[in-house]
């Protein structure tokens, strides 16, 4: 009798585990190569850790650095933000102009979202910078066919001023994964919606400023912190198409980092310059989700009028 | 009438659009056919005949001491393994999340999900370190024990939002018939929630074979070298002088991830929206 409910005791107790064995993959990941790595670049900032030897304690002086003497992280941090702040609206912007023009019952609709998507999976591998750095060389496709039009050739890569929003060109290129996520929410705004809006007159622009806008704002959000965060880490396009350069004109904070700790072996101090990034980005995010409930449409909270 | 030019314009627009997406990948394509003097010296868009040289010499040039089919069969070597692990270990803790209670669930799924908002920069040199310490750089683990270990919290939330859309009687039918709980993972919900591993697939095939950055720091010896690191290579060897070469050696590198997206296309841009519904 007392065996049997020690037995139901131990079974019941053991299916209060069972979850956990079967997380125990991604907890042991969790802790080995997320927790403890994101715990020890915050220590490594705080030293002078080199590779060899072990790491002195050198208190603020990594960031003292990085704010006071190094020119190179003003630059980086200014131009990173500048190709963040062309990429990521021109892409929005673009991948949801196109989704709305899928969205108007276009035949062959899966042909176009499939020709649209294609440059996403391809975007982000070594041969497309090695194919952007060929059509965009001086001598390349893109200078020869404005030659036609007697257009000069332009240094889309050699200048200082137009090699960022090269760069950029490659990000909206691949403007297909967020227009597939904006078609599907626009196919979510009811169509009833649109027909009452009609019947009382608004018109197509009126339509879209206060239906279709307000209400697929989630995904605009969702979209929208997705692209920031890769934009921010945006590496191969930059190491492979430009190298930094022409002058460190497109020196991505990345770059930075990658140079301070694989090419100099200063963990320490890029560990420090990965958690001002990181700051940055939290910056960001924050605002967007703390300015959210100003400008973001939820449907359940919606209801309630 | 009005509404008909409306339409043509339209469609003239979208056409217009695809047509300069595809642009570069097309004239890629055909430079591959092309002579070096020809893809510098004339402007034609099409190739004056058709020759195969530039693959031949460019598979066995590749860089330096390898043949392209040596980095090509280096990158599955990554791929395959990475990716096959990647979909047991997110099975596993996405059906772990989304049917079991147990002790620091709420915490531990918040942690999950705050992942996918921290940064890999941030985790990059102490990961390096560590996997530098076990004596794995220049291996293929740092890319196959992070894959068991279900390191995209992104696929195994995705993967845990289409297990919880299985209604949970059939469990309970399953349970009666004697199922276990790993039993009704094996022959339930593992074949219910097909079209969510299938986009777990191609994502991280995708993902593996286009990856630059973490081949540039675990991976130093080119033997070793995949595909993205062999390409690289092959730039900065071969020079400006054998253009065709590198451009018919990028079309072969692109290949793989095109008849990828040729034969799941339809899975794939579903998986998109759905996980971009979810978010």
């Amino acid at each position: 009798m007392k065996d049997k409910k020690f037995n139901k005791f131990n079974r019941k107790s053991l299916r209060h585990y069972e979850g956990l064995f079967y997380i125990a993959p991604w907890l042991v990941g969790f802790l080995l190569l997320q927790l403890y790595p994101f715990m020890a670049s915050l220590y490594y900032s705080f030293t002078d850790f080199a590779m060899v030897g072990t790491p002195k304690w050198v208190g603020l002086a990594n960031f003292v650095t990085i704010f006071t003497r190094d020119r190179d992280v003003w630059n980086s941090l200014k131009v990173t933000l500048i190709y963040v702040l062309i990429a990521v609206p021109l892409k929005l912007a673009f991948a949801l102009f196109i989704a709305m023009l899928l969205n108007l019952k276009v035949k062959g609709i899966g042909i176009f979202r499939t020709v649209y998507y294609l440059p996403s999976i391809l975007g982000g591998s070594v041969a497309i910078a090695v194919l952007w750095r060929f059509l965009f060389s001086r001598d390349g496709t893109i200078n020869s066919m404005l030659s036609w039009f007697g257009i000069g050739p332009v240094g889309w890569l050699s200048s200082p001023k137009l090699a960022l929003f090269t760069l950029s060109l490659l990000a909206v290129w691949q403007f297909g994964s967020s227009m597939v996520v904006f078609l599907s929410a626009l196919k979510n705004v009811p169509a009833e919606l649109y027909e009452s809006a009609r019947v009382d007159g608004a018109t197509s622009v009126r339509c879209f400023w206060t239906i279709t806008i307000p209400l697929i704002t989630p995904t605009i959000l969702f979209n929208m912190v997705m692209q920031l965060v890769s934009a921010f880490q945006e590496f191969t396009g930059a190491f492979v198409i430009t190298g930094g350069g022409p002058m460190k004109a497109t020196y991505l904070y990345i770059l930075k980092i990658y140079d301070e700790a694989f090419k100099y072996y200063k963990m320490g101090y890029a560990s420090a310059l990965s958690w001002i990034l990181f700051g940055i980005m939290m910056v960001f995010t924050l605002v967007i989700f703390r300015t959210s409930n100003l400008w973001v449409f939820y449907n359940d909270g919606g209801d309630s009028k | 009438m009005k509404r008909k030019i409306r339409r043509f314009l339209m469609y003239s627009f979208l056409i217009l659009v695809g047509v300069v997406l595809l642009y570069p990948l097309v004239w890629m394509f055909l430079a591959t056919f092309k002579t070096n003097a020809e893809i510098f010296g004339s402007s034609k868009f099409l190739p004056t005949q058709i020759r195969f040289d530039a693959y031949i010499e460019g598979w066995k040039n590749g860089g330096g001491a390898y043949s392209m089919g040596h980095f090509l069969a280096n990158t599955f070597r990554i791929v395959i393994p990475a990716v096959f692990l990647t979909v047991i270990s997110t099975t596993l803790v996405g059906y772990g999340f989304s049917r079991f209670d147990f002790p620091l669930k709420g915490i531990l799924f918040a942690m999950m999900l705050s992942t996918l908002m921290l940064p890999g920069t941030v985790t990059m040199i102490p990961k390096y370190l560590v996997f530098n310490k076990l004596g794995w750089l220049d291996t293929y683990l740092p890319f196959i024990v992070p894959a068991a270990l279900g390191n995209s919290a992104f696929l195994i939330y995705m993967v845990m939002q289409f297990i919880r859309g299985i209604p949970r009687e059939l469990d309970e039918s399953a349970k009666l018939d004697g199922c276990g709980s790993f039993g009704i993972l094996i022959y339930l919900i593992v074949p219910l929630a097909k079209p969510a591993l299938v986009s777990v697939v191609i994502f991280q095939s995708l993902f593996h074979w286009n990856d630059y950055f973490n081949s540039l720091l675990y991976i130093n010896s080119s033997k070793k070298f995949p595909i993205s690191l062999g390409l690289r290579l092959m730039l900065d060897s071969a020079g400006n002088n054998s253009w065709d070469q590198i451009m018919a050696m990028s079309v072969v590198a692109i290949l793989p991830c095109l008849l990828l997206f040729a034969v799941a296309q339809k899975s794939f841009v579903e998986g998109v929206s759905t996980v971009g519904l979810k978010g």
